[in-house]
């Protein structure tokens, strides 16, 4: 692949000057992930709040008036869009992926600076019209975060009127800024990587990240075409999804559309966006294990090559989520095969973290505490996942807490645990400032013990056949009494876990006004983004000179060798070796022949 | 490329430190830095359309749908009309090419003619698109009345929206090539590899060119798919599978 000539420009782009052009109508891709990562996190402590507003009325039924049936399934719907669509998938992709690309390939900036700028504000623009929706008429949408037709534009749902309209049109909105910023990400990666920067020298943040963009920008168009068509139906009365129907005693002038189309449109996107938050997730704690275990990662084809596999058959899965919907057995069988398949990558993948922490040299430090609180909560959720991807096993259990337990483990609290490690890990790199480690751990534990007495019971109340998006229970016969009492311990935890994200966040305020800088690369870290001239980095990430590639990211504990990691950018000749081994380390083959 | 793409994936990174491979070392100052990108859209467009279509294959083959074509009291039985504004856009594609080899030739002012004739024809598209509508209009071929009707109407809409962001493109490389918009002069040592006049012209006009061609080919769908019979639909329809 060609260099552009952007990558090779001496002179600094785009210099802001301003107070404005420097922190908010800002081009430097830093800043832009800031500001990605800031909004998504506010968004995301919203959802964090509509998630305890569930809890509440589900652990503790009949007590809390203002939150009304309709209410109840307005906070599931609004809480499940904002966690996967405006925070995962901005922070992983529009935070790390603006904050990481250019400084990991050693680029100075994305190669389309402007339309990077214009893509996070855009992004603002859609997370306002999403949050507008609270303060129209009839609320936000209640239909739920898959937005089923015909439901979800009949009367009867909450927000019929305009929550849903909004609910639409901020995806479009999002989907173009996503567009933009994906653009920009694949044609940096491809286009402005540094002398010597091969693909596969590529640190796996940046593959996860690169792949990940790519499905989005694939699977993306699948929920505009949805948006679109059901937009009309809503506003124009065209019948794309909407069958004949009666509602409300009344025949509407609907005409036969169908509704399994926008399930499928809608999971044509919905599976890999799973992906979508998962490969950059994967990339990254992928690097946070080899840095703070001290060893290169194991198998690093291996993990490229599943990273592109998974990719690729995420786009063949995604009928498992419509079992229940009814299906030839034929599709039936072949989506529960491809279901099954892609266990196999990601299974791949799980061996070669553990593989890495062997014999390694492991620092138990809260980046790698949350890392491998990933390894744990993932492996669970994927296991889970083995069990729903079979059409038999999914029947009786797609409606119950099972899958509720499911996806929270393996899509939502496996991405956040990356997400923490290397917020915890790039902290220093952003601020020059290290998070406060007592503080981080107690997050830590709570977050990860937490999360297990939430979800775990979760799996239980699943098998005892307890149906998921219901306001209230009832009386029934097959469930017993203790569901409730468990209700009630999910419900507390989940509110301790809620709380402890606040020690996160005092311990980003306190750092940020009252720690000291720490080193420049104070994990040691061989990756090319922690080799910039300051850090944090300035405008231009590398002064006057880009930096030149010699080597992988990962050579870490190579024998012989003083230092127990040799950066990206030092060649063969600066590296500096103990005097008496230095003999027998020409031949650098030992370091990975295990792939 | 995509054998490239193999390639790399079986490079072995924890080998042969310090190898610099030459060929990714260049410049190659010499290479349209947007067009990668410009294909990139144009694929995630492609997916857009694609499902667009897929999903109207889907919908044929329900009873309610009633195809604009097939019979003789449809308006799509003799699609002269269509065959019209194709030919627009053909003449709009042409005029572009036509630019951009005058361009590469370095003839200026064949180019420039050719470009305002692109930019003409491809008004005239749209204009006759307008006229279309009107016509099935007034015909009381409502959006919402048939699902036919609604995938014509956005289709082409969407076809339309697609076309003016492109015209976003043209009109300002038109105006370029008439001397307006000059870059403001810096000194050359501040932007080395700035390309000169000319190569950008020609940089933009390939640009134009990939994204009109891409414009008829999928125009030619929807013209395809509006155009068809339902035992047309129903053969590709049971060819995916429904």
């Amino acid at each position: 692949m060609p260099h552009v000539a952007i990558a090779d420009q001496t002179s600094e782009l785009h210099d802001p000057r301003s107070f404005i052009t420097k922190y908010i109508w800002s081009q430097d891709h830093k800043v832009i992930a800031i500001q990605y990562a800031l909004t998504a996190i506010g968004v995301g402590l919203i959802a964090l709040v509509l998630s305890a507003m569930m809890r509440l009325q589900l652990g503790f039924p009949d007590t809390f008036d203002f939150i009304t049936p309709n209410a109840y399934l307005q906070f599931v719907t609004m809480h499940g869009m904002i966690m996967v669509v405006y925070l995962l998938t901005a922070l992983l992709l529009g935070g790390f992926g603006n904050y990481l690309i250019p400084l990991m390939i050693g680029a100075r900036d994305m190669v389309f600076p402007y339309l990077n700028m214009l893509s996070y504000w855009t992004y603002l623009l859609s997370v306002l019209i999403l949050l507008a929706s609270f303060f129209v008429p009839g609320g936000p949408t209640g239909a739920g975060w898959t937005l089923y037709p015909p439901q979800a534009i009949l009367p009867g749902t909450p927000g019929v009127d305009a929550g849903i309209v909004l609910m639409l049109v901020s995806l479009a909105v999002f989907i173009i800024a996503f567009t933009m910023g994906g653009l920009n990400y694949v044609t940096t990666v491809l286009q402005a990587r540094t002398h010597g920067m091969t693909l596969m020298r590529m640190p796996l943040s940046l593959w996860g990240i690169f792949t990940a963009t790519v499905l989005g920008l694939l699977a993306f168009p699948a929920l505009l075409v949805s948006a679109i068509m059901m937009a009309l139906d809503k506003l124009i009365g065209t019948s794309f999804f909407m069958p004949a129907i009666v509602s409300l005693g009344e025949q509407l002038d609907y005409t036969g559309g169908s509704p399994i189309l926008f399930q499928h449109l809608f999971w044509f996107f919905g599976h890999p966006e799973v992906y979508i938050v998962a490969l950059p997730a994967f990339g990254m704690v992928s690097d946070v294990l080899a840095v703070h275990a001290r060893k290169n990662i194991f198998g690093y084809r291996m993990m490229v090559w599943a990273i592109v596999i998974i990719g690729f058959l995420s786009f063949i899965v995604w009928a498992h989520h419509m079992y229940v919907s009814g299906m030839n057995p034929v599709f039936g069988y072949f989506f529960a095969t491809t279901t099954l398949i892609i266990a196999v990558p990601t299974a791949i993948k799980v061996y070669n973290w553990v593989l890495t922490l062997w014999r390694g040299n492991i620092h138990l430090t809260v980046p790698m505490l949350f890392a491998i609180g990933f390894i744990f909560t993932f492996t669970h959720g994927g296991l889970t996942g083995l069990f729903l991807g079979n059409v038999v096993v999914d029947l009786p259990l797609s409606d119950t807490y099972f899958v509720v337990a499911h996806f929270h483990m393996v899509m939502g609290v496996s991405p956040i645990m990356v997400l923490f490690a290397a917020i915890y890990h790039w902290f220093p790199l952003v601020t020059g400032k290290r998070l406060h480690d007592g503080l981080g751990k107690l997050h830590f534990w709570i977050t990860f013990l937490g999360t297990y007495a939430i979800y775990l019971p979760m799996h239980y109340l699943g098998f005892l056949g307890v149906p998921r998006r219901y306001f209230a229970l009832g009386s029934t016969d097959f469930i017993p009494e203790s569901a409730q009492t468990l209700n009630a311990s999910i419900t507390v935890s989940a509110i301790v876990v809620g709380l402890a994200q606040l020690i996160f966040i005092f311990n980003l305020i306190w750092t940020l006004r009252k720690a000291k800088p720490c080193s420049p690369n104070p994990w040691g870290a061989a990756s090319l983004e922690w080799q910039t001239p300051n850090v944090p980095p300035r405008h231009g990430n590398w002064g006057q000179k880009l930096p030149t590639v010699y080597r992988w990211a990962y050579d870490y504990s190579v024998p012989g060798i003083t230092s127990d990691f040799i950066p990206q950018n030092i060649s063969e000749d600066a590296v500096i070796r103990d005097a008496e081994t230095s003999g027998d380390v020409d031949d650098h083959s030992d370091k990975g022949s295990h792939t | 490329m995509s054998l490239n793409f193999f390639r790399t994936l079986q490079e072995k990174p924890w080998l042969q430190p310090d190898a610099v491979l030459p060929e990714r070392v260049m410049d190659r100052s010499d290479i349209n830095p947007k067009k990668l990108p410009l294909i990139v859209f144009l694929g995630i467009v492609s997916v857009f359309f694609f499902l667009f279509l897929i999903t109207f294959l889907a919908r044929s083959q329900y009873p309610d749908f009633q195809a604009l074509a097939g019979e003789t009291w449809q308006p799509f039985y003799h699609p002269q009309q269509l065959w019209i504004n194709t030919g627009l856009l053909l003449i709009a594609c042409v005029a572009l090419q036509v630019a951009l080899m005058a361009t590469r030739r370095q003839n200026i002012h064949t180019a420039q003619i050719a470009l305002c004739l692109a930019l003409l024809f491809t008004l005239q598209f749209g204009a006759a698109q307008l006229l279309l509508w009107r016509h099935l209009y007034k015909l009381g071929f409502y959006m919402a009345s048939n699902p036919a009707n609604s995938y014509f109407y956005l289709l082409t809409a969407l076809h339309g929206l697609h076309l003016i962001g492109g015209l976003f493109v043209l009109v300002p490389v038109i105006l370029r090539s008439f001397g307006f918009f000059r870059p403001a002069t810096t000194a050359p040592q501040q932007r080395p590899l700035q390309p000169p006049r000319q190569q950008q012209l020609q940089y933009s006009l390939e640009l134009c060119a990939l994204y009109w061609h891409y414009l008829f080919v999928i125009w030619l769908l929807i013209f395809f798919f509006n155009a068809s019979s339902p035992a047309v639909y129903k053969t590709l329809a049971a060819l995916c599978g429904y």
